[in-house]
């Protein structure tokens, strides 16, 4: 298999992030800590805005997140996005998780935290979101089998998390696993697709940047099961493999977690999995993709068309090598 | 069952048999397409219809290529001669179905960008197998014909047709290296190849 390996020469800081973009970034970083500020105040004074799974139907008290996108990015339709999912603990074709999942429980559910933090524990869904308000957010989602869509989540900038249970100086990572359930994920009960459970992670720079968050809905309702109910990572500038579902456990770390698909195949997965249109997957080209719904392929852009917000994360690093 | 049939003279039904099996199993050999051309009317397709529309034209490419190998084993298995009259027929729809799998990737994938499948073909190496595999169907299609195997003359045109082995074996790899996970569909297909040389050897040698 053909891996283009480009030299660290080739990947100068300049071209990873234009330098009035980097210099201005704190426009960006302000203008979300500004928001995430006042959404924390209100929570405050208003208990109402308390983030709360419905009884049914949809969320209340959400707020207007970040919504910014191209003009060719329209919504991709709520009927595409749960009928058409990689969720390889319900089966291997698109259409299987959707016909599979019907008998998973995702709620009750708790949420471990744990690892290097001052404030590890194990909590009730209710609990963990309790503090957070919620937010809307529309987000390109480009898989790396080079198809996309435009997906609006419901969830919780997934800094504030990482703030809440103070990781200590030394953690560089944070981990996330997936529920273990193989009565009712078929796909766990077969160890030769992938090694459960499935384990993801991000740098805690990048779990801090303003656009990670953990989602628990999608177009203004919780998270069907196919798309990973109850909680999910939601990482728009990376491959959708990064978005791990239904997750169980938080993990503070000071060692690159082992992700799921990077240990199943190295040369074809890394730990990043940014997406970039110059780097290739072994198998497919990453230059172009076909949004859901569209039947011309567009141009990938870098980042998924988020470098102004995420570039500065990998200035310097050679990304054909950390891919 | 009716009494009478045992009855009927086996000639007769012989020649029941002889007139009716090819345009039954012509019919048979085009249900998947017209399967297919039902679920896109309906809009069944799903979300990805380009991707379901490929990756079903290349289930039953890579099918209809097991069947046409399976036919000769088969005759020897069973006697029945008969089943040996449709191994041309069945051997030009795993062609057809190879043609439109590959005119899908061409056509509706790729949209005739060239560049694209240039670099696609020597880059990746399962549409490196896929279009092996294509290559080396073409030159058998072309000859399938009578006149053009009495120009090769029987000896040549059998040996040529041997490429449908390493053809089958080409598109077993193709499927096996498209896969992110779990390998347990090819390597049924490669069981069920290895099984159907096992029948013809075994059949050769004893």
């Amino acid at each position: 298999m053909l891996i283009r390996q480009k030299k660290s020469s080739d990947a100068a800081s300049h071209e990873i992030t234009p330098e009035h973009v980097y210099v201005n970034r704190r426009q960006f970083i302000e203008a979300s800590g500004l928001i995430a500020g006042g959404l924390l105040a209100s929570g405050m004074a208003s208990p109402a805005a308390a983030a709360l799974m419905p009884k049914e139907g949809k969320f209340q008290g959400v707020k207007e997140g970040y919504h910014k996108l191209g003009a060719k990015d329209k919504q991709t339709p709520f009927e595409a996005v749960t009928s058409y999912n990689n969720f390889y603990e319900f089966g291997l074709d698109k259409e299987d998780p959707a016909a599979n999942a019907g008998a998973f429980k995702p709620l009750p559910w708790q949420v471990k935290v744990d690892g290097l933090c001052a404030n590890p524990g194990t909590l009730n869904f209710d609990d963990f979101l309790k503090p957070h308000t919620l937010e809307d957010r529309v987000y390109r989602h480009r898989c790396v089998e080079a198809w996309s869509m435009v997906i609006p989540w419901v969830g919780i900038p997934l800094a504030e998390l990482v703030k809440r249970f103070e990781p200590q100086g030394s953690a560089k990572y944070v981990a996330f696993e997936t529920v273990m359930r193989p009565a009712e994920m078929p796909g766990q009960r077969n160890a030769q697709i992938l090694p459960w459970p499935y384990v993801e992670g991000l740098r805690l720079d990048e779990a801090m940047n303003p656009l990670a968050m953990l989602a628990v809905g999608i177009y203004g309702v919780p998270l069907p099961n196919q798309n990973g109910a109850p909680l999910r990572l939601v990482t728009p500038w990376k491959y959708g493999f990064k978005g791990i579902k239904s997750i169980v456990r938080m993990t503070f770390t000071e060692r690159q977690p082992k992700n799921t698909w990077n240990v199943s195949n190295g040369r074809e997965y890394g730990f990043f999995a940014n997406v970039n249109p110059k780097v290739d997957h072994p198998r497919w080209s990453q230059a172009t993709e076909r949004r859901i719904g569209d039947f011309f392929r567009r141009e990938t852009l870098m980042f998924n068309g988020y470098e102004e917000e995420v570039g500065q994360l990998y200035a310097g690093m050679d990304l054909a090598k950390n891919y | 069952m009716n009494v009478t049939a045992g009855a009927v003279p086996a000639t007769d039904i012989r020649v029941r048999v002889r007139r009716w099996l090819k345009p039954v199993v012509f019919v048979a050999c085009l249900l998947p397409l017209a399967w297919l051309a039902v679920r896109a009317a309906e809009g069944g397709l799903g979300a990805n219809p380009i991707e379901a529309t490929i990756r079903y034209l290349g289930d039953w490419a890579l099918r209809f290529i097991v069947i046409a190998l399976a036919v000769t084993p088969a005759r020897l298995l069973t006697g029945l001669n008969e089943i040996g009259r449709l191994r041309r027929m069945v051997g030009l729809f795993a062609f057809a179905y190879v043609t439109l799998h590959v005119m899908g990737y061409v056509g509706l994938d790729q949209f005739f960008n060239w560049a694209a499948i240039g670099k696609d073909i020597v880059k990746r190496v399962y549409i490196m197998f896929g279009m092996a595999a294509l290559t080396m169907l073409v030159p058998l299609a072309i000859t399938s014909t009578d006149a053009m195997a009495r120009r090769l003359g029987g000896a040549r045109w059998r040996r040529l047709h041997l490429l449908v082995y390493p053809a089958a074996i080409a598109g077993v790899i193709h499927y096996f290296e498209m896969i992110k996970a779990g390998f347990m569909q090819p390597l049924i297909y490669g069981l069920i190849l290895a099984a159907l040389f096992g029948v013809r050897l075994y059949k050769k040698w004893r």
